[in-house]
C-alpha cells in the first residue's frame, strides 16, 4: 500500500506538469480517477510484460477517455509507456492524445474519449471470455457523469441480464460533472438505484483511498458488480478539489510552481 | 439475399467457432437453423443497436469473427458513433450485414427505407462497402469477406433477387461486367441489378443498341482502374442506385472521374436514384421507384434519346 502511495503522489506531480505543459484540460477528472487506476494496474490485474499482447488476459478499459492523462501516468509509471512518450503529450508531433488512443501501447484494452461506449465493449469481452471458458476480468471504469449515456443502460441491462460477473463495473464518482453538480443534472442518487433495480450487487467505496478499493475489490460476489468509487475531482491540491472549472482549465506556470510545491510537501501518509 | 446470407453463414460457421451472430432482435424466419445448428454462438442482444455494436466490437477484441445483423437505418445509423469508433478506429474484423436496402420496405415508410447507408458507411476510414446485386455476388461477398479482417458493411435488399450473373465467381473490389456492348453504359448497384439487365434486354429488342452493364458490387474501394476505363470507352453513363444521388455509387465514380477527367470519351454522367427527399409516398418498392422516375421507360428513354 506504501508504494501506491507513492506511485499516487508521483502520478500527480507528473499529471500537473503534464497538464501545465500541453494547457489541455480535465486535471479535475485525472485527479479524481488516478488511485482507482494505479490499484489496478499494480495491485488488481493481471497485466504484465509477459501477457501484455495477449488478447486473453485481465483488461482494464477507461471508459471515461478524457482522464487519459491519469492512464497514460500510470503506464509510464508501469513502464508501458516510455519517458520519450509521456513527455509528448497533446502537443504538436506528440506520442499522446488527449483522448485513448489504443495504439500508443499494447497495454490499452480500448480507445476512448467519447463517452457511453466502455461498457458494451467491456461486455463483448466479457461474453467472449465466457464462451472460452476463461477467468480473466475486464474492470471498466464509468465516470458518474458518463452514466447519463444512453448506452450506458442497453449495455448494463444486457451485462446483467447474461450475468457477466467477469465485467467489474467501477464508477469514479466525483460528483461533478462538465456544467454542474451531477446530483443537479440528472439526480445521480437515483441513479444509483438503477443498478439495484437491474440485479448488480453494489458496494460504495473511497476511492480515492487504496485500503477501501482493496476491500472494495476483494471477495468480489459472484453477480455483476459495481463498485461506487466516491471520489475528490483534483483531490490532492487544494485549489482545485471539488471546483467545477477545473474539468476545462489548465495550470499557469505560477498555479503550477505552488501545487508542485504543495505536492512535494505531501507524502504519503498526509495526502489523504 | 438474406437465405443466402445465412445459407453462407451456416456453411462458415461449421469450421469456425469462433463465428458469431449478433442481432438486434431481428431475423425472424432466417436465423432459426443457425440457432439450432450452432446455438453457442448466437446472441440476440436486445433492441438496442449501440450496444450491438459495441458487444460486437468487445467479441471482435478477443479473437471472435463477428457477423452483425438488422435493418439498415437502424444498424448503421442509430449506433453511428460506435460503428466509427468501437468498430473502424480500432479496424476490427467484423462484418455488417444491413437488410432492406434502398426502398425494399417500401410501404413501411421512410423510417425503414435506406437511401444515405452507402455515403455514411463508405466515408469512415477503414470500412470497406459492399452491395450486390444478385444472390451469386451475395455468395461471393460473404464467402471472400470471410477470409478477410476488415471491417464490412455489406447492404442486402430482401429476399428471392432472380439470379443476373450467369457466371460463378466475382471480385471484391473489381466491377462485374454483366453485358458488354457499345457507346452508352448503365452501372448499377444492390437491388437495382435486377431492372437494369431488364432495361439492357430491352433497349437491344426493342431499340437494336447494345449497351454495357456493369455492377458495382463493390462500392469501396471503388473500382478505379474500371472506371477510368468506362470513361474512355462511352460517350454516356447512366448510373442506377436505390440511394441518395449523394453519397453512393454516383459520387464514387465522380470522385474518380473529377481526378482523371482530361480527355475523356464520356459527355455525359447521369444519376438516376433518390434526389435528396424523404419518401412519403406509400406503396410497394416498385411504386416508390415510379414516384422517382427510377422506371424502365424513362431510363430508356433517357438511353435512346441524343442528348
Amino acid at each position: 500500500m506504501e508504494k501506491l502511495k507513492e506511485y499516487s503522489l508521483t502520478a500527480r506531480k507528473q499529471i500537473l506538469k503534464m497538464k501545465c505543459i500541453s494547457k489541455s484540460s480535465h486535471i479535475g477528472s485525472a485527479f479524481s480517477v488516478i488511485d482507482i487506476l494505479i490499484y489496478l494496474y499494480f495491485r488488481k490485474a493481471n497485466i504484465s510484460d509477459e501477457n501484455i499482447s495477449d488478447i486473453y488476459r485481465d483488461k482494464i478499459i477507461l471508459s471515461k477517455g478524457h482522464a487519459s492523462a491519469a492512464l497514460y501516468t500510470t503506464l509510464w509509471l508501469k513502464g508501458f509507456i516510455t519517458d520519450e512518450q509521456i513527455n509528448n503529450y497533446y502537443c504538436d508531433n506528440g506520442a499522446l492524445p488527449g483522448h485513448v488512443d489504443k495504439t500508443v501501447s499494447k497495454a490499452l484494452d480500448l480507445s476512448s474519449g467519447s463517452l457511453g461506449h466502455g461498457l458494451s465493449v467491456a461486455a463483448g469481452m466479457g461474453l467472449s471470455f465466457k464462451m472460452n471458458k476463461l477467468n480473466h476480468k475486464i474492470y471498466i471504469i464509468l465516470g458518474d457523469g458518463e452514466l447519463n449515456e444512453g448506452s450506458i443502460w442497453e449495455a448494463a441491462m444486457f451485462i446483467s441480464s447474461k450475468n457477466l460477473d467477469n465485467v467489474v463495473i467501477i464508477i469514479d464518482s466525483n460528483k461533478l460533472q462538465g456544467y454542474d453538480l451531477t446530483e443537479n443534472i440528472l439526480e445521480y442518487e437515483k441513479m444509483k438505484k438503477m443498478w439495484l433495480a437491474l440485479k448488480f450487487e453494489v458496494k460504495e467505496i473511497n476511492g480515492n483511498s487504496f485500503e477501501d478499493l482493496e476491500k472494495g475489490l476483494s471477495n468480489l460476489s459472484g453477480k455483476p458488480e459495481v463498485i461506487i468509487a466516491n471520489t475528490i475531482k483534483g483531490k490532492g491540491i487544494k485549489d482545485i478539489e471539488n471546483k467545477l472549472e477545473w474539468h476545462y482549465k489548465s495550470p499557469n506556470e505560477n498555479e503550477y510552481k505552488i501545487w508542485l510545491k504543495e505536492l512535494e510537501d505531501k507524502n504519503e501518509n498526509n495526502i489523504y | 439475399m438474406r437465405t443466402t446470407f445465412i445459407n453462407s453463414l451456416i456453411e462458415l460457421a461449421e469450421n469456425d467457432k469462433n463465428l458469431i451472430l449478433l442481432t438486434a432482435d431481428m431475423g425472424f424466419g432466417v436465423f432459426e437453423r443457425f440457432k439450432e445448428k450452432y446455438p453457442n454462438q448466437y446472441y440476440n442482444v436486445g433492441i438496442a443497436e449501440q450496444n450491438l455494436i459495441g458487444v460486437a466490437a468487445g467479441l471482435a477484441m478477443t479473437g471472435k469473427k463477428v457477423y452483425v445483423y438488422s435493418i439498415i437505418p437502424f444498424l448503421t445509423m442509430r449506433a453511428y458513433e460506435q460503428i466509427r469508433i468501437d468498430i473502424c478506429y480500432h479496424n476490427l474484423d467484423i462484418k455488417l450485414i444491413g437488410v432492406g436496402g434502398g426502398l425494399a420496405y417500401g410501404p413501411a415508410g421512410a423510417t425503414h427505407h435506406s437511401i444515405e447507408d452507402l455515403g455514411i458507411m463508405r466515408v469512415l476510414p477503414n470500412m470497406k462497402v459492399f452491395a450486390p446485386g444478385d444472390p451469386i455476388e451475395a455468395k461471393e461477398i460473404f464467402l471472400k469477406t470471410y477470409s478477410n479482417s476488415y471491417p464490412c458493411y455489406i447492404r442486402l435488399s430482401k429476399n428471392n433477387e432472380p439470379i443476373i450473373n450467369e457466371k460463378k465467381e466475382i471480385f471484391l473490389g473489381k466491377a462485374n461486367p454483366i453485358v458488354i456492348g457499345e457507346d452508352i453504359a448503365l452501372l448499377t448497384c444492390g437491388n437495382m441489378l435486377e431492372l437494369s439487365k431488364k432495361i439492357v434486354d430491352i433497349t437491344l429488342k426493342d431499340h437494336s443498341k447494345k449497351i454495357s452493364l456493369y455492377s458495382f458490387h463493390t462500392i469501396k474501394p471503388i473500382d478505379e482502374e474500371k472506371i477510368k476505363e468506362i470513361i474512355n470507352k462511352y460517350t454516356k453513363v447512366l448510373i442506377l442506385e436505390e440511394h441518395n444521388v449523394y453519397g453512393g455509387l454516383y459520387s464514387a465514380f465522380m470522385e474518380v472521374v473529377g481526378r482523371n477527367i482530361d480527355g475523356i470519351k464520356t459527355k455525359s454522367i447521369l444519376p438516376f436514384g433518390i434526389k435528396d427527399t424523404f419518401s412519403h409516398y406509400v406503396g410497394s418498392q416498385d411504386f416508390i421507384r415510379e414516384c422517382y422516375g427510377l422506371t424502365r421507360k424513362k431510363i430508356i428513354k433517357e438511353i435512346v434519346s441524343n442528348r
